[in-house]
């Protein structure tokens, strides 16, 4: 697999990971109803490959501020993943969730810890669909959380992208409740972990 | 007032005053400003990783920190800049997040300041200024005919190095 690069990567490869998205994001919908206690509703998912300067474009520019949170995966594949939440829908999200409207600039310290527990349910909920699709045993770390310019947290996934190539692969899902919330979802398994996700799918 | 041109992620160019040139969003990437002070010629290169030579795929060269100065520097030299004049000022390779997965790919942003600090040494071209590492991103613009290197992070004051 070691010339494996991402603009080679098959249609099946697309489409395994539209349905991830797509039963993780059904998954998250869920997740998010119940601890929001209202009706979630869902997109369905785009799988986009992307170049690297197109990326910042798509959330509405580079300097746009997101949240961002990122944890690496062990187990049968290992890798990272990431969740992205522009900062008006992580605060609205995060508003509701604590019952109240949140104010200024910052995220409080508690404010900071429901957004965590918001991105580790919602990776929570890819990963799940992962693994039940592959069979694959898939351990999620401890997540970490930052609060910055879209640029600056896609440095993170595009560099290790950019060790197999010159495009980043995302997931675009779109949560309404009364507002929307784009959601941006990123898988970067290790090069080695791509045969091992693809063959247990029975493609490779 | 000049125009302001606009460098993306594994991408560079060139300018010269009284246009300003400018990379968003840097994360673990670094921006590297170079710039010859008496014809006010400069350039500034985004690259993300910190060894060409490390990579199978290495054919995008404004990448990586090695072949991405190099090209950089042959640029404003053609554009006539003075090769022995040049000076540099750089910033970013912030770690973004305090886990960063097990293998090598830990410290990149670190990594790709060390690597470009090594490709300036070799290439004989003093580091005026720099803003590195931390944990957070950065908006950086660079101007040919001060050598000033604007940095803007969220939440701090604008700063000049």
């Amino acid at each position: 697999m070691s010339d494996m690069t991402v603009e080679k990567m098959s249609d099946e490869y697309f489409d395994v990971l539209k349905e991830i998205g797509n039963i993780g994001a059904g998954n998250a919908t869920t997740a998010l109803a119940q601890m929001m206690q209202c009706k979630v509703d869902m997109s369905v998912p785009q799988v986009r490959l992307l170049e690297f300067k197109e990326m910042g474009e798509m959330m509405g520019g580079e300097e746009t501020i997101m949240a961002g949170i990122y944890l690496g995966i062990e187990g049968d594949i290992t890798g990272s993943i990431m969740f992205l939440l522009e900062k008006q829908a992580a605060r609205h999200l995060v508003g509701k969730l604590m019952g109240m409207a949140t104010e200024g600039e910052e995220f409080s310290e508690m404010e900071f810890s429901a957004l965590k527990e918001v991105g580790n349910i919602i990776t929570g909920a890819y990963l799940n669909s992962l693994s039940t699709l592959t069979n694959l045993v898939i351990y999620p770390s401890v997540p970490d959380l930052t609060v910055d310019m879209a640029g600056a947290i896609l440095s993170v996934p595009a560099i290790q992208f950019g060790e197999l190539g010159d495009k980043m692969l995302l997931i675009q899902t779109q949560f309404f409740d009364e507002n929307v919330l784009d959601g941006y979802f990123i898988l970067v398994p290790d090069l080695d972990s791509y045969g091992k996700i693809l063959s247990a799918l029975g493609i490779a | 007032m000049g125009n302001l041109i606009k460098v993306g992620m594994a991408d560079l160019n060139v300018c010269v005053s009284p246009d300003s040139i400018t990379t968003l969003g840097l994360g673990s990437c670094v921006g590297i400003a170079i710039r010859d002070p008496v014809t006010k010629i400069g350039g500034l290169a985004h690259i993300m990783l910190p060894d060409s030579t490390s990579i199978r795929n290495n054919t995008n060269i404004p990448k990586f920190a090695d072949t991405g100065i190099e090209e950089l520097v042959r640029r404003v030299v053609a554009k006539g800049a003075s090769r022995g004049r040049l000076v540099a000022k750089i910033a970013g390779g912030a770690q973004m997040f305090a886990f960063q997965s097990k293998n090598d790919m830990v410290r990149v942003g670190e990594r790709n300041v060390q690597a470009t600090k090594q490709k300036l040494a070799q290439l004989k071209i003093p580091i005026l200024a720099e803003d590195t590492g931390k944990n957070y991103g950065r908006t950086v613009i660079f101007y040919p005919e001060t050598g000033d290197f604007v940095i803007r992070a969220v939440g701090k004051p604008e700063s000049v190095i």
